[in-house]
């Protein structure tokens, strides 16, 4: 007892400076510090030194040279008397083109499949399944080269090309489609698909604020629909309806006119849309299957239409678990269209590895591809975190 | 009233039900045309099956050619198989002596049974720590040679299947080890620790593993000092595991975020110390709760390993793609990567199948 009191009141004494978890703390971490940092130091004292010794200057002043290489598909204009800062710019716009594309595509058939094998149709779920089951489980190199073996290797000659839609070929010079001819008409149905776009949002916004005070339902939703197709098919019919396309005939050995996708883009936005789509077709099964049962039998006993159960009920609870995993599936399509450089479509990866081996600048090469990516994945990031938080549940 | 009586006096005999509520009608009837909807895609994907589904089987299987000398013998309407019976073991095991190539298939034995063992869970534990030292020493020495009287190969022929096995299996193993330190620092109360990880993890996580390999094969020689070179499948290697362990350490963090606050405060309480407390309290409950995401997170890996023959090593793919470039047997891709995949599906499928197979089974005791 006497010894108890005696230690109320008493402060602890202070551990021993080799016991004080704040002071091992801190010496843990310079000296954790100072372990990484002479490992970098290392790397990069071996790093000038041997380039030193190949002779390769450092820096980023190879940018300014002329690239002398050409390219075999760009977007923006380029030829091999350009920089090579222009020719990473035609990389990185290439690399951009097919991962949005590829996102896009990906999402629609991701959602068509996932949304598939849930059906109560057995033949329909059981094909999607296989979908899935087979390409998820199929490395991506694996399958670009089979689809540009497929496009590049067994489709015919252009003299031959498969033709499976009238005006569409298929050939060993890529897919070719008919273009309309630009009319000044296209843009003025542009400027009315924006102007529909624009009306729809303040009819929805009107009909929203109406239905708040009064419990009227205005059919917003297919006045938005109608606006946005009937506007510029108004415009299209005013304007004359000029309907020329610019078809792909046969010119000797190739085709001449219309407009013609590659067999490395082709191989590569199937392979990336095929394989990625299988990923994100689970993530919208389970997603739809994470919302009980029993949220859907209370909609039907609120008298809810299968459409508003879907679009009211279901849809916003399943994109909270959706959402998130769909944002890394887009960030590794993104990452994975650098496999580009397999097939040999100009990728910012591709582009790269030319460059490194004509200059060595390697270690330039790899730190703007590194930097590039990582704005890339940031940029997706953060969109769909913006995105997230709209759909995540709003908890007091 | 009277009617109920009569009912009850003569029982009416047993009927069978209506024909087109049961077997082959009723079936179809409830699975294929039970809305409009449905009949209409059934309907088209029966289409989209019949004009697909016969001409492929006709490639394959009727208008196959089974054995064929070269090539030119083989030119035909349907698939070329002979070209697989002429190179399924250039494929298998590319430019391993041919002599000696009963040792990778050796190899590639032992691996898989020693992915099936650590599938059993009366397995895991201390005879797992067993059971892949031995193994993998056992494999190092049937694919190394030079002791025994076995015939030294060197790294540059390992190619084919055991290749990417190996790529695979010593990645994941050496990764693990090194995720668990990321997954760790990342959630240590010492901000230099974390930031060193977070950085880490979110760098490598954020670039794709074609830069990875890149600057294993092109800057990793740069980094060592001068004269000290490393073999091209050791830098490989060395990628793979530094780009796997980024993803695992995400994986095992997951497994750290859902162990209850209780369990680390109970363990302060008994007095354990960080490290003690980590891996006698923190560490077996995390990764029992992971396991099914680093199943997956395996197949991935393993998928992975096809994109080495971009810096030029000779795994499944790159090998297919090498029996490809013969004089003799030209134009026979799409036969060369259908055999490939089915091999890598294989291993793929049965992965993504146990790992849904441990999911049901460890979700059993949290479902309502």
């Amino acid at each position: 007892m006497a010894s108890e009191t005696a230690a109320i009141g008493v402060q602890p004494s202070r551990p021993a400076p080799w016991r004080d978890p704040r002071l091992r703390g801190i010496a843990l971490q310079v000296a954790f510090v100072a372990l990484i940092a002479a490992i970098i130091g290392f790397l990069a004292y071996n790093t000038t030194v041997n380039l030193r010794r190949q002779n390769i200057a450092t820096g980023f002043g190879f940018l300014d040279r002329e690239a002398a290489f050409g390219i075999g598909e760009t977007l923006i204009a380029y030829s091999p008397a350009d920089t090579y800062a222009r020719a990473f710019l035609v990389g990185l716009t290439n690399t951009l083109y097919v991962s949005a594309l590829g996102i896009v595509l990906a999402t629609i058939l991701g959602t068509v499949m996932g949304l598939a094998r849930l059906s109560s149709n057995w033949l329909v779920a059981k094909l999607a399944q296989i979908y899935v089951e087979a390409f998820r489980n199929i490395p991506l190199p694996l399958q670009l080269l089979f689809w540009w073996g497929l496009l590049r290797g067994s489709a015919p000659s252009p003299r031959e090309a498969w033709q499976p839609l009238p005006g569409l070929f298929v050939s060993n010079r890529g897919i070719l489609f008919p273009v309309p001819l630009g009319d000044p008409a296209y843009w003025w149905m542009a400027a009315a698909f924006g102007a529909a776009l624009v009306i729809a949002y303040a009819v929805h916004r009107w009909a929203r604020r109406r239905q708040m005070e009064t419990g009227r339902q205005f059919p917003a939703g297919w006045l938005g629909l109608g606006l946005a197709i009937g506007l510029p098919i108004a415009v299209f019919v005013a304007q004359g309806m000029p309907l020329e396309l610019e078809w792909p005939v046969l010119r000797g050995f190739n085709f001449a006119g219309g407009t013609a996708v590659s067999p490395e883009f082709g191989a590569l936005l199937i392979g990336l849309v095929i394989y990625t789509g299988s990923f994100i077709a689970e993530i919208v099964r389970a997603g739809i299957l994470a919302v009980s049962w029993g949220q859907s039998e209370a909609a039907m006993a609120l008298g809810l239409r299968p459409g508003q159960r879907m679009r009211l009920i279901v849809l916003p609870q399943a994109l909270r678990v959706i959402v998130p995993p769909m944002t890394s599936e887009f960030l590794s399509l993104t990452k994975n269209s650098s496999l580009a450089v397999i097939i040999g479509y100009p990728d910012l990866v591709s582009i790269a590895n030319t460059t490194m081996n004509q200059t060595g600048q390697a270690v330039e090469g790899i730190a703007m591809i590194m930097a590039v990516y990582l704005a890339i994945s940031l940029s997706i990031s953060l969109l769909m975190n913006l995105y997230n938080r709209s759909v995540a549940l709003v908890e007091r | 009233m009277t009617d109920i009586d009569i009912a009850h006096e003569i029982p009416l005999a047993a009927q069978r039900p209506p024909v087109i509520s049961t077997g082959v009608i009723g079936w179809l009837r409830a699975n294929l045309f039970n809305s409009v909807f449905n009949t209409i895609l059934t309907i088209i994907a029966v289409y989209l099956l019949a004009i697909t589904v016969p001409p492929m089987i006709r490639w394959a299987l009727i208008d196959a050619v089974w054995n064929a000398p070269n090539g030119q013998a083989c030119r035909g309407a349907g698939a070329c198989w002979a070209f697989i019976g002429e190179k399924w073991r250039f494929i298998l095991f590319g430019r391993y002596p041919y002599a000696e190539q009963w040792r990778p298939a050796l190899v590639v034995v032992l691996f898989i049974g020693m992915i099936l063992a650590s599938c059993d869970r009366r397995m895991w534990g201390r005879r797992l720590l067993l059971l892949w030292p031995v193994g993998l020493a056992l494999i190092g020495i049937l694919m190394w040679g030079g002791v025994f009287g076995l015939r030294y190969v060197e790294t540059e022929l390992w190619s084919g299947l055991p290749l990417t096995l190996v790529l695979a299996v010593i990645g994941m193993v050496f990764a693990f080890p090194f995720a668990i330190l990321l997954a760790l620092g990342r959630r240590s109360q010492l901000p230099a620790v974390r930031m060193v990880s977070v950085a880490y993890i979110e760098l490598v996580r954020g670039v794709p593993l074609i830069t990875v390999l890149f600057m294993a094969s092109v800057m990793l020689p740069l980094f060592l000092p001068a004269g000290f070179t490393i073999d091209k499948l050791l830098r490989a290697q060395t990628a793979f595991i530094l780009f796997a362990a980024a993803y695992l350490a995400e994986v095992v963090r997951g497994g750290l975020q859902a162990i209850p606050k209780g369990q680390i405060e109970a363990a302060d309480a008994l007095g354990l110390g960080y490290w003690r407390r980590t891996r006698l309290i923190v560490l077996p409950q995390a990764l029992a709760m992971v396991i099914p995401p680093l199943v997956n997170n395996f197949i991935g890996a393993f998928k992975n390993t096809a994109l080495v023959l971009i810096i030029g090593l000779f795994d499944l793919l790159n090998t297919a793609n090498t029996a490809l470039t013969d004089a003799n047997w030209q134009g026979f891709a799409a036969e060369a990567y259908i055999f490939t995949a089915a091999i890598y599906f294989c291993f793929c499928f049965f992965m993504s199948r146990y790992s849904q197979m441990l999911e049901r089974t460890f979700n059993r005791g949290h479902r309502r």
